[in-house]
């Protein structure tokens, strides 16, 4: 552990990542203490501009504050990016790990569902479903899910191809350990590193998509993301280019920062295995 | 078997392979289709305010949902595979009639930023592993790193502000000047690239950003292989090496790449599409969304799917043209 | 007079990181026309390296001549601009490398391949190179040239692959060849033909040979000097006859005595009890096909194999790869199922036992595996490791503990070793935990599957004594998997060759040995290499 962070510590950019998310989680717990009040309620005069009327980053056309929104949005982004991220991964570790495990027919149903998934276009399917099942956390959520789990699984299914012919899992056969043990205790240990970076990027895709859905009118109406500030600000674009300006920022800045700290992952996780390997 | 006709059956095998795929695709449609439907009764009878059983009836018949479910399967395979993908009642037209006019202008966009994003990708990926870690990869590297975090629709809204608005240099919204009658072709053309410029690029950026680092990546992996070794060896100069040993198989991760991309490039025109208001599949899915037609929805969603198989299946004659390891089973 | 090549007190440096400051410290030696030159050593012994730095090849900028120089015909090598070292490359001094897959252009034909050295290297029309092309293949006794010009590298076979880097390396008749463990990657018959190619060559061309191998064997066939490297040093050098049969550093015999010799151990008698019997076995593999796929491909990886295995005794089983020898022995353990035939451990049938009912049996037959570095999970503790199998079999973590330390012990490793990762361990020490968990469930059998060949000979030597001293101890009947003669001649009472899924031949080791029944066997034995300097140093011995 204390290898790793040493590793991981090394690389500069991936400590600033980690220091921008630290940051981010800060504001979105300290929203209700520095906005307290609906996001959604009037504020004070509309289009301000950032730095006038007491806004720091101005208002909307309803006399809504975009530096509340922000702080109040940071939550729901984190929350969607996280629980979608950590669905998808429990999917995708149960389906990869018995198709690569088992091979055979389980194997050729999953490949073939996960090439489904490839072709239909991700982001309208995600639409579809949301749209189905009507604008909601939940139903965001599980859209999110559903179209994520195929790359977990696919790179789970690789890790068990390859490691169920490894010598030391034969070993374990020859002493007659069940499969769930080897599965769960012999195999899975040594693919967490490549499952903890391909999660930490995909809570920034998942970022990516909630704020796309959000935008196109598809987030929860109760709830305040960045995603629906820029949705909601486009036809002020003319008169009031804040409205819009500030919650991009904002997430370009949290899936950055997400990148930077999977990238350090991966450096830091992955020549140890190498190592080990070699 | 001799290199083109194993290329040939590479490529009936995909194509084979696809087949399956597609009925997935089609009956997962159905099953979205049935759930949106019975939806839509409801929605439509409110709309209507005289919601009485017999109304409520009579539409579910209109439909087919008084049918059983296999005989529904059935019905909506024979229309897909007669191209009949049911009716917009918000347009008052066929969807496939709807989904066809729209094509055009989504393909355009496609072409254009499938160039721009795989050719600057490729490009770019090449200058920062040949320079690696001087000013010109960590630059490149930087840029990759922003705009891969970057949403879609921020880029496309801040370019509106900074090269419409501002500088006045593009068009914000559609495809062409309505009012300008074009009677010369190439005036038209012109038009129409001209109000491609913004489109293009917000949606290229972020698969500029992908395929940057995808090759950058592949060109530094082929980079330590054996086979530069030998180049050396032989007494090949670097410029070879580079360009005609590592160029080559380090495409080839890309080219893959590539083909798997189609189906995030039409999520991405959703945006792209609603935000310039280029009149495409796109646009016509976020009416669709905005109106709560879920038929059209699925209609495009559907026809957006056969296009990526479509793509792949030309990706993958592109590949088995780059790789002669193609394997036919 | 100025040699063909020298190189004088040649250091190469390795970066800060590293374990030691040089890979090859202050090494001296020469090359002359028609003439070939062995370094041999181990691994990390720095003899690779210095093919490289002669080649100008070195993994810069970390790895790089500190010191010293490499003079060819009087010019110094280590100080030529890069583009002077381009023009020699290919022309003058070409190399050829261990793994021919990997070290020809997966994308590019071969043709291509060797027209780039006609291309780079002064001016020819296109039709004249494409005939020499032609001829090199020829050359290099390829069949059917003409096609092989246009194939790619993975339509050749392994042997076919490194006879293409050959005509490629003597394209413009270079003044010198190197060649870093060109026959490695390759099976004994393949490296049979391979030497005699090179050395066919070298003779014809009047080629100077720096030939990098670990391999005595192959030294006694080729060389006709030799340099032994250890640790970055050149220990001794001298002529073939000096090195190999008056060895002067100790190093070098320590190496040279652990060779194993090709003069099979003593018989000794055999016991009356059958342990294990495999009768007419079959084994076929699938790939390919699938829920939509294409044709299925089918190999049969087992035809009709019998073998018995006497209380006490080592049988060999012996082939090269693809022969379906590792099959047999994991059909034999249940990790594969085999098709047909019986598989009798004291008269039960294990072949068509359940997983349930295969459990109570598993204890008594247990594998040793080839690689020591994934034979083991590396986040697992060594303790952990070699308890796991008695707990499963209902042993209390006390008794599995103590029973861990006894088998440590007897492996020759300390207890502080129950403690510890397997990345903490050498190759050696690896393969000695995996005997211990071998051993851990009081087997009766041991199946080892060339648990020696990814090893250095002198651990390689160790091992096989380890093997032969717990066989004793233990009164285990053992199954022992090689490719290499040799080691089985070492370790063998009976021997059992094997090919394309077969038993050609099987019979008392001794007897093999002294008499071949099957052409196939005298082939393989024939085409060990060094064997006349075996039969020769061994006869010495004796006398």
């Amino acid at each position: 552990m204390r290898d790793f962070w040493q590793r991981f510590s090394r690389n500069r950019s991936a400590v600033l990542g980690l220091g921008i998310i630290f940051l981010i989680i800060v504001m979105a717990l300290s929203a209700p203490l520095f906005f307290p009040g609906d996001p959604f309620g009037l504020a004070g005069k509309s289009m301000s501009p950032p730095g006038e009327s007491g806004f720091l980053l101005g208002s909307d056309s309803l006399g809504r504050d975009v530096a509340a929104g922000i702080a109040h949005g940071a939550k729901t982004s984190l929350l969607i990016g996280l629980i979608a991220t950590i669905v998808a991964v429990l999917i995708g570790v149960i389906m990869g790990a018995l198709a690569g495990y088992y091979g055979g027919i389980i194997d050729d149903l999953l490949m073939r569902t996960t090439e489904m998934f490839q072709t239909i276009p991700s982001f309208v399917f995600a639409i579809l479903l949301v749209a189905i099942m009507k604008p909601s956390i939940e139903s965001i959520v599980i859209a999110i899910a559903v179209v994520s789990w195929p790359a977990v699984a696919r790179l789970v299914r690789g890790e068990f191809l390859s490691f169920r012919n490894r010598e030391f899992v034969q070993a374990c056969h020859t002493i007659g350990m069940s499969d769930v043990r080897i599965m769960l205790g012999e195999i899975l240990p040594n693919c967490l590193s490549p499952i903890i970076v391909i999660g930490s990027l995909m809570v920034a895709t998942a970022i990516l998509i909630e704020s796309g859905l959000a935008f196109l009118g598809l987030g929860d109406p109760n709830i305040m993301s960045w995603g629906f500030q820029i949705g909601a600000g486009r036809t002020l674009l003319r008169s009031a280019w804040w409205v819009c300006t500030f919650p991009g920022i904002a997430i370009l800045l949290t899936v950055l920062a997400i990148n930077l700290v999977g990238e350090g992952l991966n450096d830091a996780l992955n020549p140890r295995l190498r190592e080990r390997a070699s | 078997m001799n290199h083109s006709t194993r290329r040939i059956r590479y490529v009936l095998k995909r194509l084979l392979q696809a087949v399956p795929i597609v009925f997935a695709i089609v009956v997962m449609n159905f099953f979205l289709l049935h759930m949106a439907e019975g939806d839509a009764v409801d929605v439509l009878a409110g709309e209507a305010g005289s919601a009485t059983p017999e109304y409520m009836a009579e539409l579910r018949a209109k439909f087919g949902l008084d049918q059983p479910l296999p005989v529904q399967l059935a019905v909506y395979l024979k229309n897909v595979i007669t191209f009949d993908l049911g009716y917009s009642f918000r347009h008052e037209m066929p969807v496939s009639q709807l989904i066809i006019d729209r094509l055009i202008p989504t393909g355009l966009l496609m072409v254009s930023t499938i160039l721009l994003a795989v050719g600057f990708g490729i490009l770019l990926g090449l200058v920062a592993a040949t320079g690696l870690n001087t000013w010109r990869d960590t630059a490149i590297s930087i840029f990759a790193l922003i705009t891969y975090a970057t949403p879609l629709f921020w880029v496309g809204l801040m370019l509106i502000v900074v090269f419409s608005l501002n500088l006045g240099w593009f068009p914000t919204s559609g495809m062409e000047d309505l009012m300008a009658f074009h009677d010369n072709f190439w005036d038209r053309a012109w038009d129409i690239a001209h109000h491609l410029v913004l489109p293009t690029i917000t949606l290229s950026l972020f698969y500029l950003a992908l395929y940057t680092r995808l090759m950058r990546a592949s060109m530094l992996e082929q980079y330590g292989q054996d086979y530069v070794t030998t180049a050396r060896a032989k007494g090949v100069t670097e410029q070879r090496i580079v360009f005609v040993h590592v160029l080559r198989n380090a495409l080839l991760p890309v080219v893959t790449m590539a083909g798997v991309q189609v189906g995030a490039l039409i999520g991405g025109s959703v945006i792209v599409e609603s935000v310039f208001a280029w009149p495409g599949l796109g646009m016509l899915a976020f009416e669709a969304l905005f109106a709560r037609d879920l038929n059209l929805l699925l209609g495009i969603f559907l026809l957006s799917a056969l296009l990526v198989v479509a793509v792949n299946l030309v990706v993958d004659i592109i590949y088995s043209s780059l790789d002669p390891r193609i394997e036919v089973g | 007079m100025t040699r063909l090549l020298d190189i004088q007190g040649l250091h190469v440096g390795l970066p800060a990181s590293a374990q030691r400051p040089y890979a090859v410290q202050d090494a001296d030696l020469h090359l002359d026309p028609n003439e070939i030159l062995c370094v041999v050593g181990e691994s990390g012994s720095g003899k690779s390296l210095t093919a490289r730095a002669v080649m100008g090849l070195l993994p810069r900028p970390h790895v790089n001549i500190a010191k010293g120089s490499v003079l060819f015909q009087g010019e110094d090598l280590a100080k030529a601009p890069d583009a002077r070292m381009r023009e020699i490359r290919g022309s003058e001094i070409s190399m050829i490398f261990q793994e021919p897959m990997t070290a020809l252009n997966p994308v590019m034909t071969i043709g291509t391949q060797i027209d780039e050295v006609f291309r780079f290297h002064g001016r020819m029309p296109a039709r004249e190179r494409q005939e020499r092309s032609l001829e090199l293949l020829r050359d290099v006794q390829l069949p059917d040239p003409d096609q092989a010009l246009k194939a790619y590298p993975h339509e050749l076979s392994g042997g076919q692959r490194q006879r293409a880097m050959i005509a490629m390396a003597l394209a413009l008749d270079p003044k010198i060849l190197i060649a870093d463990e060109p026959t490695t990657a390759l099976d004994v018959t393949t490296q049979a033909q391979i030497l005699n190619l090179i050395k066919k060559m070298q003779d014809e061309h009047s080629t100077g040979v720096l030939f990098i191998t670990h391999d005595f064997g192959v030294v006694a066939d080729i060389a006709d000097r030799v340099a032994v490297m250890q640790n970055g040093l050149v220990v001794e050098s001298g002529t073939t006859e000096e090195v190999l049969n008056h060895p002067n550093h100790p190093y070098t015999q320590s190496l040279i005595a652990a060779v194993p010799s090709l003069t099979p151990r003593p018989a000794r008698p055999r016991a009356e009890e059958t342990v294990l019997k495999v009768n007419v076995l079959d084994k076929t593999y699938r790939s390919g096909g699938g829920l939509f796929g294409g044709k299925a491909r089918i190999v049969h990886a087992a035809k009709k194999v019998s073998l018995d295995l006497a209380r006490g005794e080592t049988l060999g089983i012996v082939g090269e790869s693809g022969s379906g020898k590792s099959t047999v022995a994991r059909c034999i353990v249940r990790l594969n199922d085999a098709e047909a035939g019986e598989i009798l451990l004291h008269g039960t049938d294990l072949r068509p036992l359940g997983r349930a009912e295969m459990r109570p049996h598993r204890s008594k037959i247990q594998m040793v595996f080839q690689d020591p570095f994934a034979s083991l999970n590396p986040r697992t503790k060594v303790g952990r490791i070699i308890s796991q199998g008695p707990v499963l079999q209902g042993a209390t973590p006390d008794e599995a503990r103590q029973k861990t330390l006894e088998l440590l012990e007897t492996v020759g490793l300390d207890s502080g070793a129950y403690d510890r990762f397997p990345h903490e361990f050498s190759g050696g020490q690896r393969q000695r935990i995996g005997v211990a968990r071998a051993l851990a469930l009081n087997p009766e059998i041991l199946v080892a599957d060339e648990p020696v060949s990814a090893l250095d000979v002198s651990i390689q030597a160790q091992i096989l004594q380890l093997l032969d001293e717990i066989r004793d101890r233990m009164n285990l009947s053992m199954i022992f998997i090689t490719h290499d003669l040799r080691v089985a001649a070492q370790v063998c009472d009976r021997i059992a060759v094997m090919r394309s899924g077969e038993v050609v031949e099987s019979g008392p080791t001794g007897a093999i040995f002294k008499q071949q029944q099957h052409p196939y066997t005298r082939e393989l034995l024939s085409a060990v290499p060094g064997k006349g300097w075996f039969l020769e140093s061994d006869l010495r011995k004796h006398s």
